[in-house]
C-alpha cells in the first residue's frame, strides 16, 4: 500500500465490504491493523457491549470496509461474541468473508472454515502467522489448498506484513469473479443422502436463494432458517419423511443421536484430509514448546497463585501509585483553571455554576483517566500475552464456589482502587451471566474514595493503634460481604444451571504495541465521551441542589454579623455557620430532612442522611459534607482532629458503625453508576443495582445498629 | 473412566461425551470429540480445573465438565 496513491473518490469508487472472521487468538485485529493508511472506526454492535471495529481504506480505486467480527470457535451461540458474529454473518449485507486462520493450528481452525463454506458466500482464506509456522517447521501449500477447497487461500503474516497486498488483490479478484461453490466433501453415507434430497429439490424446481446442495446440507443439519423457509412450501410434505429418514441414517452411521455431532465429525474428517494433503511438518524431536515451559511455572499448582498475586499487586501499585501523580496535576490544573475563569466572571451565580458546577464536574471525570489508561495497558498486556486464561484456570476453583468465574478476580481487585475501571475491566468475562454477576458485586470492594470516610470514623472512635486494624477489618469484611452477596445472587436472581467452563489456553505470544495502544485509546475515549457528558450534567445537578434556593435574608443577617466580628477566628466561625445553615435550607437539606425518618431506624440524623446523599456524587464528598454540616467549613480532611472530635461527641458509636456499613455497601458514586449501567447494558440494571444495594445496605445497617445498641 | 479420574501426563482417547448439545458443540469446536486423542497437562489446586491438550490446542475444563467426558488410556 502506497501512501502517495490518490484517494479513491467515495462516490465513484467501487465498494467492497468484507466481514473478517476467525477463531479467537488468530491475530485478526493485528492483521487489519497492519494495513497501512487505514482508518479505524470503533463502536458497539447494536444492543450489546461488544466492540465493533471497522477499518476503512482505499486500494486501486476500491473503497474497502472491513468489519472485524468478534472471534468465534464455531457457529455455536455460546458467548455474546459468538452470537454477534453469527447474527452478523447471517443477517447483514457484505460482499465477502475473509476467514483468518492460525497457520500453526490448521486443523482446529478449519473447523470454523468448514461452517463458513456452507454459507454460500464468497470466501478468501488468510493463512495468518505464516512466519511463526515457518519457525515451527510447518509448510502449507496454499495453492494446492485453494484447489482442494475451491476457495482462494493466501499466506499472510500480520507481524512481518508479508502477503498483505496479495490478500487484498485476491479479495478484489474473488469479488469481481462470479461466485464459486466451495468444495466440501462429506463421507459416502452423507453424500448419498445429499444427492437424494438434491434430486428431490431438482424434480420439484424448488426456488432456493442458494444452491440445492447447500439447502440439502442445511436441512440435514436442522438449520432453523432453511427449515422455516421450506416449511411453507408444498414440497415439504414429500420432503419431510425423506429428510427425517436421511438424518436417522447419518446418525446411525455415526453412532450418535445428535445430528450436529455427526456433522462435526464429518467436518473433522474432511479437515484432517485437507491437512494431510497440504501441510508438511518438518520432523523434529518431540521437545517441550516454549508455551509448555512457561506454563510449567506460571500454572504450577503451588507457585502459580503466588506469582499471579505478585503480578496483580504490581499492576495495582502502578495503577494507583503512579496514577496518583498525574491525578494530582489534573486536580491542580482544574483548580487553577476554575480560579482563573472564576476571576473573569462577575455574576456570583454564574461564576458558581461555571467553577463549582461545570469545571469541577468535568475535572472529576478527567481525574480518573490516568487510572484507566495504566490499568488498561496492564490488562491488555495480560490478555494479549495469553496469561489471562491462566488466571482463570488458577482461580476458578475458589471463585466458582461463590458462583463467580476465575477471571472475576481482576475486576474485583480493581474495585479496591476505583469502581470505574473495575466495571470496565469486567469485559474480560466473555459470558453474559458471569459478567453481570461480577458487575453487581464490584461495589462491595471498597474503593479508594471511601477510605477518607473510614479513616475519619475509625479515628473518631478507636485509638490510634486500633484504627489501622479497624480499617483492615472494614476492607476484608467488604470483600467477604461481596462474595456472600454473589452466592446469594447466584442462588436467587442468577439462578439456573452453571454455564460450562471450557476455555482455550492460547499460546504465549509477545504483545503488539500497536494493538495495545489502540485498545487503550479506544477504551479511554469511550469513557470520556459517554461517561463525561453524563457525569458533568449530574454534578451540575448536585451543585444546584446544594446551592439553591438562595436565602438573601440569611446571607444578609450573617453579613452584618461577620462584619461586626471581633476577630478572624470569630469571622471564620460565622462563615462556617452560614454555610451550614445555607445547606440546611437548600434543596439538598430539604431532601435530607425529608428522608430523616427513613434513616432514623439506622440511627442517622438528617446531617448523616445528607452526607450519604452527597456521597452519591462522589464518595470523597461525604467527609467534606459532614464538615460543612457540623459547621467546620468545607475544607476539612479526614485527619482533622476537630472534625473527629465533633463526630465523636455528636454521633453515637452504634450510629457510626451503621454509617460505615452503609458506606461499604450502598450505591457506588454517580460516575461509577453510569459506567455500570453502560457495561451492564441497560438502564434497568441500574435500578436493579439501586434496589439490591439499598436493600443490602439498609438491612445490614439496621442489624448492626441494633446489635451495637444492645451490646453497649 | 472419565477425564476427571485421570492424572497429569496421561494419554487418552475420547470414547463419548455425555452432555447436552451446547457444551458438546463447544467441546467439539476445540477438537474434543469421539475418537480424539488428548493428554492431561496440568491440574489446578484441588483438581477444580484441568488442562488438556488436543492435537495442538490446550483447553481448560472444570471438574464438572471433565466428568462428562468418557475416556480410555492408550
Amino acid at each position: 500500500m502506497n501512501q502517495t496513491k490518490p484517494k479513491a473518490c467515495p462516490i465513484t469508487a467501487k465498494h467492497i465490504k468484507v466481514a473478517l472472521v476467525g477463531q479467537p487468538n488468530v491475530g485478526k485485529s493485528m492483521l487489519i491493523n497492519s494495513v497501512s493508511n487505514a482508518h479505524l472506526h470503533v463502536g458497539n454492535f447494536t444492543g450489546v457491549t461488544v466492540e465493533k471495529t471497522e477499518v476503512l481504506f482505499d486500494y486501486k480505486g476500491y473503497h474497502f470496509t472491513v468489519v472485524d467480527l468478534p472471534g468465534t470457535y464455531a457457529f455455536t451461540e455460546y458467548t455474546i461474541e459468538e452470537r454477534v458474529t453469527h447474527e452478523y454473518l447471517c443477517a447483514e449485507k457484505y460482499d465477502l468473508i475473509i476467514n483468518v486462520i492460525d497457520s500453526t493450528n490448521l486443523e482446529k481452525n478449519l473447523q470454523l472454515s468448514a461452517e463458513l463454506m456452507s454459507m454460500s458466500k464468497k470466501i478468501v482464506i488468510a493463512l495468518n502467522m505464516s512466519d511463526e509456522a515457518k519457525e515451527e517447521g510447518i509448510e502449507i501449500d496454499a495453492a494446492y489448498m485453494s484447489t482442494l477447497l475451491n476457495v482462494a487461500c493466501v499466506k499472510v503474516s500480520a507481524v512481518t506484513k508479508e502477503g498483505i497486498e496479495e490478500l487484498i488483490e485476491t479479495v478484489i479478484r474473488v469479488h469481481e469473479a462470479p461466485k464459486e461453490e466451495p468444495k466440501l466433501v462429506f463421507g459416502e453415507a452423507v453424500e448419498e443422502e445429499i444427492t437424494t434430497i438434491e434430486a428431490h429439490l431438482q424434480k420439484h424446481k424448488y426456488e432456493a436463494n442458494n444452491s440445492y446442495r447447500n439447502v440439502a446440507v442445511n436441512l440435514l443439519k436442522n438449520n432453523k432458517k432453511t427449515y422455516t423457509r421450506i416449511h411453507d412450501n408444498p414440497i415439504w410434505t414429500e420432503l419431510q419423511p425423506l429428510v427425517v429418514d436421511a438424518r436417522r441414517h447419518i446418525e446411525l452411521h455415526h453412532d450418535t443421536d445428535d445430528i450436529q455431532e455427526a456433522f462435526a465429525e464429518e467436518y473433522n474428517a474432511f479437515n484432517k484430509g485437507i491437512v494431510t494433503e497440504v501441510l508438511k511438518q518438518e520432523a523434529r524431536v518431540e521437545k517441550k514448546t516454549l508455551t509448555e515451559k512457561i506454563d510449567n511455572i506460571l500454572i504450577h499448582p503451588i507457585l502459580g497463585i503466588p506469582i499471579f498475586l505478585f503480578f496483580m499487586w504490581s499492576l495495582f501499585q502502578v495503577t494507583f501509585e503512579l496514577g496518583s501523580i498525574p491525578m494530582d496535576w489534573i486536580d491542580a490544573f482544574f483548580g487553577w483553571f476554575g480560579d482563573a475563569i472564576g476571576a473573569t466572571i462577575t455574576n456570583e451565580g454564574v461564576r458558581s455554576l461555571v467553577v463549582e458546577g461545570i469545571i469541577a464536574g468535568v475535572g472529576a471525570v478527567v481525574l480518573f483517566v490516568p487510572n484507566i489508561v495504566i490499568l488498561f495497558i496492564g490488562i491488555a498486556l495480560l490478555e494479549s500475552t495469553g496469561y489471562m486464561s491462566r488466571v482463570a484456570f488458577l482461580l476458578d476453583g475458589f471463585f466458582h464456589k461463590f458462583g463467580l468465574h476465575g477471571q472475576s478476580f481482576i475486576p474485583l481487585v480493581t474495585g479496591f482502587g476505583c469502581s470505574i475501571p473495575a466495571y470496565m475491566s469486567a469485559r474480560i468475562l466473555k459470558n453474559d451471566r458471569d459478567r453481570l454477576l461480577t458487575l453487581f458485586i464490584i461495589g462491595f470492594m471498597s474503593c479508594g474514595a471511601r477510605l477518607p470516610v473510614y479513616v475519619l470514623f475509625a479515628g473518631a472512635f478507636f485509638s490510634q493503634e486500633m484504627a489501622g486494624n479497624v480499617l483492615f477489618l472494614i476492607y476484608i469484611s467488604g470483600a467477604f460481604l461481596g462474595l456472600i452477596a454473589a452466592k446469594i445472587l447466584k442462588l436467587t436472581a442468577f439462578k439456573g444451571a452453571d454455564e460450562p467452563f471450557v476455555m482455550e489456553m492460547p499460546k504465549y505470544r509477545l504483545p503488539s504495541v500497536k494493538l495495545i495502544w489502540h485498545t487503550v485509546v479506544t477504551k479511554t475515549w469511550m469513557y470520556l465521551k459517554k461517561a463525561g457528558t453524563f457525569i458533568a450534567a449530574a454534578s451540575m445537578l448536585v451543585w444546584f441542589l446544594s446551592n439553591y434556593p438562595k436565602n438573601i435574608e440569611l446571607q444578609e443577617s450573617f453579613a452584618v454579623k461577620i462584619e461586626h466580628a471581633a476577630n478572624d477566628e470569630e469571622k471564620q466561625r460565622l462563615e462556617n455557620l452560614l454555610a451550614s445553615q445555607h445547606l440546611e435550607q437548600s434543596y439538598l437539606g430539604m431532601i435530607g430532612k425529608f428522608t430523616e425518618p427513613i434513616f432514623a431506624p439506622l440511627g442517622f440524623d438528617w446531617k448523616m442522611s445528607v452526607a450519604l446523599q452527597t456521597g452519591l456524587a462522589a464518595k470523597e464528598v461525604v467527609v467534606s459534607t459532614l464538615g460543612v454540616l457540623y459547621a467546620l467549613g468545607g475544607e476539612v480532611s479526614e485527619e482533622d482532629n476537630s472534625l473527629q472530635g465533633v463526630i465523636a461527641a455528636n454521633i453515637s458509636f452504634a450510629s457510626a458503625l451503621s454509617f460505615i456499613v452503609v458506606i461499604m455497601t450502598y450505591l457506588p458514586c454517580l460516575a461509577a453508576s453510569i459506567v455500570f449501567t453502560r457495561e451492564a447494558g441497560g438502564v434497568k440494571y441500574f435500578f436493579y443495582l439501586l434496589a439490591f444495594t439499598s436493600i443490602v445496605a439498609y438491612s445490614l445497617a439496621f442489624v448492626v445498629y441494633n446489635l451495637a445498641k444492645l451490646l453497649a | 473412566m472419565t477425564l476427571y479420574d485421570c492424572r497429569k501426563g496421561d494419554l487418552l482417547r475420547v470414547l463419548k461425551i455425555q452432555s447436552e448439545t451446547t457444551l458438546k458443540q463447544r467441546l467439539i469446536s476445540f477438537g474434543i470429540m469421539k475418537g480424539a486423542q488428548i493428554e492431561v497437562l496440568e491440574h489446578a489446586p484441588a483438581k477444580s480445573t484441568i488442562e488438556v491438550k488436543v492435537s495442538k490446542t490446550r483447553v481448560a475444563l472444570r471438574d464438572k465438565e471433565a466428568q462428562l467426558i468418557e475416556v480410555e488410556k492408550i
